[in-house]
């Protein structure tokens, strides 16, 4: 039996076996997802993005308490970075997490980025489809959280939580593009410390500035205390309204819109990408055209142009 | 293109808090390219196993110090012949007696490594020993 025949039976190794082998790039994990594609579409799909440090984890291991309560399956793709000297790394996420791993209405998988920028790995997409495919009700994914671009999660979560601790900088940082435009849901995790209402109000007054047209979504800036479970009830109920607004607008269309798009398109790219340069790879095309670069015999746009060329009439 | 990526998990079953041994473990299966996935302190066998089911590894690490090895460590391999996936190497590290080794060894843990063993050494064995996919 083919592992999709396997995942959709219900077979658990079948799943995590595919999700290796779409992470190691197996020409034969794309058949598995074509199969797997018509029975996706189902599972609501949580972004949780934010600093290193703002309780990420602790709060992902909280809302799939919460959505356990609620009778629902929860898949839950943690991302952590991959060292870029070694190519190793250490995936932690799960340390705050563990206690699901013996429920069976809970399938975690760590991810390391693997080189690849914008807060998630390469796999991310395709994972989520897998645990959706497994019949999740729920996948939260979690972003590496390091920088300030990690903006892919939009286009891949129906829902984006953005998570920030108090006192992280002043309302600045705020201001600059990024964060603030990304989140459906703002969270001042660690709430009991102080400067965290402090650290609300700014956040709210920063949103305020927003312009918002008649009916669109208002982010809400809530304060959760992830360790202690405070607000957290608060937070889920905060995220169904805001899928249901999705719903009710009509914006899920849009979503759903952006969200193929961005899928199709990187598949093309990568595609295209791996065809193209595999090929002149291969055959020494490439090598010639490095050495004509280093004596600037061959410049490197021409170069592209004339390859496209070729390869768009074959 | 694709090249397959090693996986591993490096946890601590039972109740002992010293997790600086697993820590240097991690951090050396990272250094040579590991994928390390490292679940922390307290772990019992239930979860050490569907982790590493769901995170797909080759190689389970473990480290004991509190001296319940001899109950938790077979618990592990049983769990893991339960659910079929007994090809999942585990092999742990701690202060354990010489004269418990031959009985883990029959239980299914595949290597004992006691303190004095280097880093270099364990990973040696670990390449060598976890199946290609």
């Amino acid at each position: 039996m083919s592992l999709y025949e396997r995942i959709l039976a219900g077979d658990i190794r079948a799943a995590a076996r595919l999700m290796r082998n779409i992470d190691d790039n197996l020409p034969s994990s794309r058949s598995d997802l074509q199969e797997l594609f018509p029975h996706t579409g189902g599972a609501f799909l949580i972004g949780v993005t934010g600093p290193p440090g703002a309780g990420k984890s602790t709060l992902v291991d909280q809302i799939t308490a919460a959505y356990r309560k609620r009778g629902k399956r929860v898949g839950v793709v943690a991302i952590d970075p991959t060292s870029p000297f070694t190519g190793g790394a250490i995936l932690g996420d799960r340390i705050r997490m563990n206690r699901h791993a013996d429920d069976e209405g809970v399938f975690i998988r760590s991810l390391a980025t693997r080189g690849h920028m914008g807060g998630l790995s390469r796999s991310t997409a395709d994972v989520a489809n897998v645990m959706d495919a497994m019949g999740m009700d729920v996948v939260i994914i979690e972003t590496v959280g390091v920088g300030q671009d990690e903006v892919d999660i939009v286009r891949l979560a129906h829902t984006t939580l953005v998570v920030m601790v108090p006192g992280m900088g002043d309302d600045i940082q705020a201001i600059k593009a990024g964060i603030l435009e990304i989140g459906d849901l703002f969270v001042v995790n660690k709430a009991d410390r102080d400067g965290a209402d402090r650290t609300a109000r700014e956040l709210s007054m920063m949103l305020e500035m927003n312009k918002y047209a008649e009916g669109a979504w208002r982010p809400p800036v809530l304060k959760t205390e992830a360790q202690r479970n405070v607000g957290v009830d608060e937070l889920v109920e905060s995220m169904e309204n805001h899928r249901q607004w999705l719903v009710n607008s009509g914006e899920i269309n849009l979503l759903l819109k952006e969200k193929n798009a961005a899928l199709f398109q990187t598949l093309l790219k990568e595609r295209l990408f791996a065809e193209v340069y595999g090929r002149i790879e291969e055959d020494g095309r490439f090598g010639e055209i490095l050495d004509g670069m280093l004596s600037r015999r061959q410049d490197p746009y021409s170069a592209v142009e004339q390859i496209l060329a070729e390869r768009l009439k074959s | 293109m694709s090249e397959r990526k090693l996986r591993i998990l490096v946890g601590k079953p039972g109740l002992d808090g010293h997790d600086r041994g697993a820590k240097i473990i991690a951090r050396a299966f990272r250094d040579a390219g590991f994928e390390v996935i490292y679940t922390g302190l307290h772990q019992t066998p239930d979860q050490i196993v569907s982790a590493a089911i769901q995170e797909d590894v080759d190689c389970i690490g473990l480290s004991i110090l509190s001296g319940a090895h001899n109950t938790l460590l077979p618990k592990v391999c049983d769990l893991l012949k339960e659910k079929k996936a007994e090809e999942i190497v585990v092999f742990c590290g701690g202060v354990i007696p010489e004269d418990d080794i031959p009985g883990l060894k029959a239980a299914g843990i595949r290597e004992v490594f006691t303190p004095g063993a280097s880093t270099d050494q364990i990973v040696a064995w670990v390449k060598s020993t976890i199946a290609p996919l």
